[in-house]
C-alpha cells in the first residue's frame, strides 16, 4: 500500500515536470482571471481558465460560427481588462456594436482583415508574440499542426491568450492547442413564459483540454455574464478520441 | 546666387518619333494638324527642314516641294507628355525641374553644378546624355530664367554665362529672345529693331508707349530686376534626402546599405526638428531611366531608425535594380510633430498606447496592406451600417458611448441578402423563411424594431427588423424593406445572432 502511494507521488511529480516542460504550470493567485463560467471552470486544470494558451474553436456553419463568436466575446471580456485585443480574420469581422453586449469594449478591439489564410496566420503569430496585447482572436479556415505548434511556442514566450476560430466544413485535424471547443446554438429559454426570443443559449462542448476534464454543458449568456443552465454531461468518448 | 539652366529641344516631337521608329532617321517627315479644312504642318523633321519644309506650311505645298515627304497625324498634348517624362529624368541633376512649353525645360541648378565639378561639365553631361538618347538639345546656364531661355535658343549650342554677365551677352541677341508676342516682334521688325541692345538705349516710357508693358516686364525679368518663378514638376518634399552612388548599385546588400544611410540622415533631421514621419517613400532611379519605389506608413509619428528599417525590409525585395541604380532618394511626405518627451512617454505607457503595439501594427500594415487594419468608434446613428465609423488613429476617442438598448447580431452581413418569407398578417413576424434553399421554421420572434433611413444622409425606405429563432435554435436578424401598405415589400436577412 505504501509502495502504491509512493508510486502515485512519483507519477504526479513526473506529470508536473512534463507539464512544465510543455509550458504549462499552475497559475499564481494574481494571474487567475475568472471568466465567469462557474461550474464549467472545474473542467480546467487547477480550476482556472488556461491563460497564455491557444484555444481552438471549431464551427461548420454560419449559425454556429456566430454562436462561437458570441461565446468567444464573452470569454474575451474579462481578459481585456489587461489591454486591447487583436481580431484577425479572413472573413468579414464581427459587428462591433454587438461585442458591447458581451461586455467587450468594441473600440479596444483592433480588427485585421487578411485576404489569405497564410497572411492571417502570420499576423496571428506576430500578434501572439506581442506581450502588450491581452488576447488575439484568429478566424482562419485552416490550421495545420505545424502552424498550431508555432502559435503555441509564441504564447509560451509572451503569455498572451490566443483564441483560434476555425470555421470550416472540414473535419478537425490534430493540432497542438491547449483546448478544443465546439459551440452550437440552442433554442433560447423563455423568461417566465414571456413571448419572444430569450437570452442566447449554447451547447458548449469542451472536446479536448490538456490536463483537464472534457465535457458538455449548456450555457446561457445573461446581462450578468455566463450562466450554466444544465450541468456537465460526460462527453462521448468517440468525440474525445477523435481530437487527438 | 540663383542659377538657371534652360534646355531647348528644337525637334522634340520628331526626335521622339525617330526614337520609336529608327527607320525614320534619314527620311523627311512631318506631323500635321487639320486647320480650316486643310492639313497644316505642325512639326517637321530635321531632314525635311533642310529641304525647305517649314512649320505652318500647307501639306499640299510641301508635297509639291518634296513628293517623298511622309505624313503623320499630330497628337494633342504629346509635347507636354514628352516634356514631363524628360523633366522626371532630369530630377537626377536637380530637385527643381519645370516644364517650359512649347519645347523646353527649366532647371534650377543653384548649388547643384559643383557635384559635377563645374557648370561647363554639368551642362556637357546633360546635353551629351540627351543626345545619346536621341534628342537634339541646346542648353544655357545664366543668372536669370529669361537670360538662360534666350541664350539656349539664340546663343551657342552649349553656353555658360558667367555670373552677372548675362545682360551684356543679351544685348547682341534679336528681340525675339525676350519671349515677346508675335505682334510686338512684327512691329519691331518694321521699325528696324534687330538687336536687344538697340532697345536698351531707349527710355522706358517711350518703349512702354510703343510696345506695351509686356516688353518692359520681359526685359526686367531677363535682367534680373524682377523675380520670376518656376513651377517644379515634382513639388520639393520638405523632408527629402538623396544619395547618389558612384557606381550603379545592383545588389540587395547595396540597396539596404543605401537605405540605412538615408534613414540615418533623415532621422537625424527629424530629431533636430522634433518631428516624426507617418509615411515614407524610398525611390531608386535606375540608369536606364526607370524608377523603382517602395512606400511605408506608420500608425504614429516615428523617427526610430531600427523600426523604419524593419518596415522597409518587408518590401525591399520588390525593388528591381536591373542594370543598376544611380540615385537613391528617401522622402517623408507626411510628418507630424513628435516632441522628445513624447517619445519617452511612448516607451513607458502600456495598453493601447504601447510602442510595441504600434510597431506590431506597422509591421502588419506593411505585410497585408494599409486598408486591412480597422478600429471602430461609436457613431450617433441608428442605421446599422452607420452605427460605427473607423478610427483614424490609435488613441482616438469619442464622447459617445456604445448603445446597448437593442440587441444587435454578432455577425452583420455586409450586404443584406434577399430571402423569401411567409408572413401571416401585416406587421407580424414571418412564420418561415427560405435562405439559400433551406427553409427555417420560425419558433420565436421579437420585433418589429423600425429603423428609418436618415433622410439627410440618404434617401430610402424604412426597415422593420425582427429577431427570429428557428427550430434548431439559430437566431437571425431579418428585416422588411418598406411598409406593407406600399405594395409587396422584400424581406432580407441581415445578420446572425450568437
Amino acid at each position: 500500500m505504501g509502495q502504491l502511494r509512493f508510486h502515485k507521488t512519483v507519477f504526479e511529480q513526473l506529470q508536473n515536470e512534463i507539464l512544465q516542460l510543455q509550458g504549462l504550470r499552475a497559475p499564481l493567485e494574481a494571474e487567475r482571471v475568472s471568466v465567469g463560467l462557474d461550474s464549467l471552470q472545474e473542467a480546467f486544470p487547477d480550476g482556472a481558465f488556461p491563460l497564455s494558451a491557444v484555444h481552438e474553436f471549431i464551427s461548420c456553419t454560419k449559425e454556429t460560427a456566430a454562436a462561437t463568436t458570441g461565446f468567444m466575446a464573452g470569454l474575451l471580456a474579462p481578459l481585456m481588462h489587461r489591454g486591447c485585443c487583436l481580431w484577425i480574420s479572413t472573413r468579414p469581422h464581427p459587428y462591433p456594436p454587438a461585442l458591447k453586449l458581451f461586455g467587450v469594449e468594441p473600440d479596444q478591439v483592433i480588427f485585421v482583415t487578411a485576404r489569405k489564410a497564410t497572411e492571417a496566420l502570420w499576423a496571428i503569430e506576430e500578434g501572439l508574440k506581442c506581450a502588450t496585447l491581452a488576447a488575439v482572436v484568429g478566424e482562419v479556415p485552416e490550421l495545420s499542426f505545424t502552424a498550431s505548434r508555432r502559435l503555441q511556442l509564441a504564447v509560451e514566450q509572451s503569455h498572451v491568450t490566443g483564441l483560434i476560430h476555425r470555421c470550416t466544413a472540414q473535419p478537425p485535424g490534430i493540432v497542438a492547442c491547449t483546448a478544443r471547443w465546439r459551440i452550437t446554438p440552442l433554442a433560447s429559454s423563455a423568461m417566465e413564459d414571456l413571448p419572444g426570443v430569450g437570452f442566447a443559449r449554447w451547447q458548449v462542448e469542451l472536446l479536448k483540454i490538456r490536463n483537464g476534464k472534457p465535457g458538455i454543458w449548456q450555457v446561457q449568456w445573461t446581462p450578468q455574464g455566463f450562466a450554466v443552465t444544465l450541468p456537465e454531461k460526460k462527453a462521448p468518448l468517440s468525440a474525445i478520441q477523435k481530437t487527438g | 546666387m540663383a542659377r538657371f539652366l534652360s534646355i531647348w529641344f528644337p525637334f522634340l516631337v520628331t526626335n521622339s518619333m525617330v526614337r520609336l521608329r529608327p527607320s525614320l532617321q534619314q527620311q523627311p517627315f512631318v506631323l500635321t494638324v487639320p486647320q480650316r479644312g486643310r492639313k497644316v504642318i505642325e512639326h517637321a523633321s530635321p531632314t525635311a527642314i533642310k529641304k525647305g519644309i517649314r512649320r505652318g506650311m500647307v501639306v499640299a505645298d510641301a508635297r509639291a516641294l518634296l513628293p517623298e515627304l511622309q505624313l503623320f497625324n499630330s497628337k494633342p498634348g504629346l509635347e507636354t507628355k514628352l516634356l514631363t517624362q524628360l523633366a522626371h529624368w532630369c530630377i537626377r541633376f536637380t530637385p527643381v525641374v519645370a516644364i517650359d512649353l512649347p519645347e523646353g525645360l527649366l532647371l534650377d541648378t543653384s548649388g547643384c553644378a559643383h557635384l559635377w565639378s563645374g557648370e561647363a561639365a554639368y551642362l556637357q553631361t546633360i546635353i551629351t546624355k540627351l543626345k545619346a538618347a536621341g534628342y537634339t538639345a541646346h542648353g544655357a546656364i545664366a543668372d536669370t530664367i529669361g537670360a538662360a531661355w534666350a541664350m539656349a535658343r539664340y546663343g551657342q549650342e552649349q553656353q555658360v554665362v558667367p555670373p552677372a554677365a548675362h545682360w551684356q551677352d543679351l544685348l547682341s541677341l534679336p528681340p525675339a529672345a525676350l519671349r515677346l508676342e508675335a505682334e510686338v516682334l512684327e512691329r519691331m521688325k518694321k521699325l528696324g529693331f534687330c538687336k536687344i541692345g538697340q532697345l536698351d538705349a531707349i527710355p522706358h516710357s517711350v518703349l512702354r508707349r510703343r510696345f506695351g508693358q509686356q516688353l518692359l516686364h520681359r526685359m526686367q525679368q531677363a535682367a534680373g530686376h524682377t523675380e520670376e518663378w518656376i513651377e517644379p514638376v515634382i513639388p520639393p518634399a520638405p523632408f527629402r534626402v538623396s544619395l547618389p552612388s558612384l557606381e550603379p548599385i545592383r545588389t540587395a546588400t547595396g540597396i539596404a546599405l543605401a537605405l540605412e544611410q538615408l534613414l540615418d540622415a533623415l532621422c537625424l533631421r527629424l530629431a533636430k526638428e522634433e518631428k516624426g514621419l507617418r509615411t515614407a517613400l524610398f525611390k531608386g532611379y535606375r540608369i536606364d531611366g526607370g524608377l523603382q519605389q517602395v512606400s511605408i506608413g506608420t500608425n504614429r509619428p516615428v523617427r526610430n531608425k531600427a523600426h523604419l528599417l524593419k518596415l522597409f525590409e518587408q518590401k525591399l525585395d520588390t525593388i528591381a535594380p536591373e542594370l543598376g541604380i544611380e540615385l537613391f532618394v528617401l522622402e517623408a511626405p507626411v510628418v507630424e510633430a513628435f516632441p522628445a518627451q513624447q517619445e519617452a512617454l511612448w516607451k513607458t505607457l502600456g495598453g493601447n498606447e504601447g510602442i510595441e503595439l504600434t510597431n506590431l501594427l506597422d509591421r502588419i500594415t506593411g505585410h497585408l496592406g494599409t486598408a486591412c487594419i480597422r478600429r471602430y468608434l461609436p457613431a450617433a446613428h441608428y442605421w446599422p451600417e452607420r452605427a460605427q465609423y473607423p478610427a483614424t488613429f490609435l488613441t482616438e476617442k469619442t464622447t459617445i458611448s456604445w448603445k446597448t438598448d437593442h440587441p444587435r447580431p454578432v455577425q452583420l452581413l455586409p450586404l443584406p441578402e434577399p430571402i423569401s418569407v411567409a408572413a401571416p398578417i401585416p406587421d407580424y413576424p414571418p412564420m418561415l423563411f427560405r435562405y439559400k434553399n433551406e427553409v427555417h421554421n420560425i419558433q420565436k420572434a421579437d420585433g418589429p424594431e423600425r429603423i428609418e433611413q436618415e433622410w439627410w444622409l440618404e434617401q430610402g425606405q424604412v426597415r422593420d427588423y425582427y429577431i427570429v429563432e428557428d427550430e434548431k435554435g439559430a437566431r437571425y436578424w431579418l428585416f422588411r424593406l418598406g411598409r406593407y401598405e406600399e405594395g409587396k415589400p422584400q424581406w432580407y436577412l441581415h445578420g446572425f445572432f450568437a
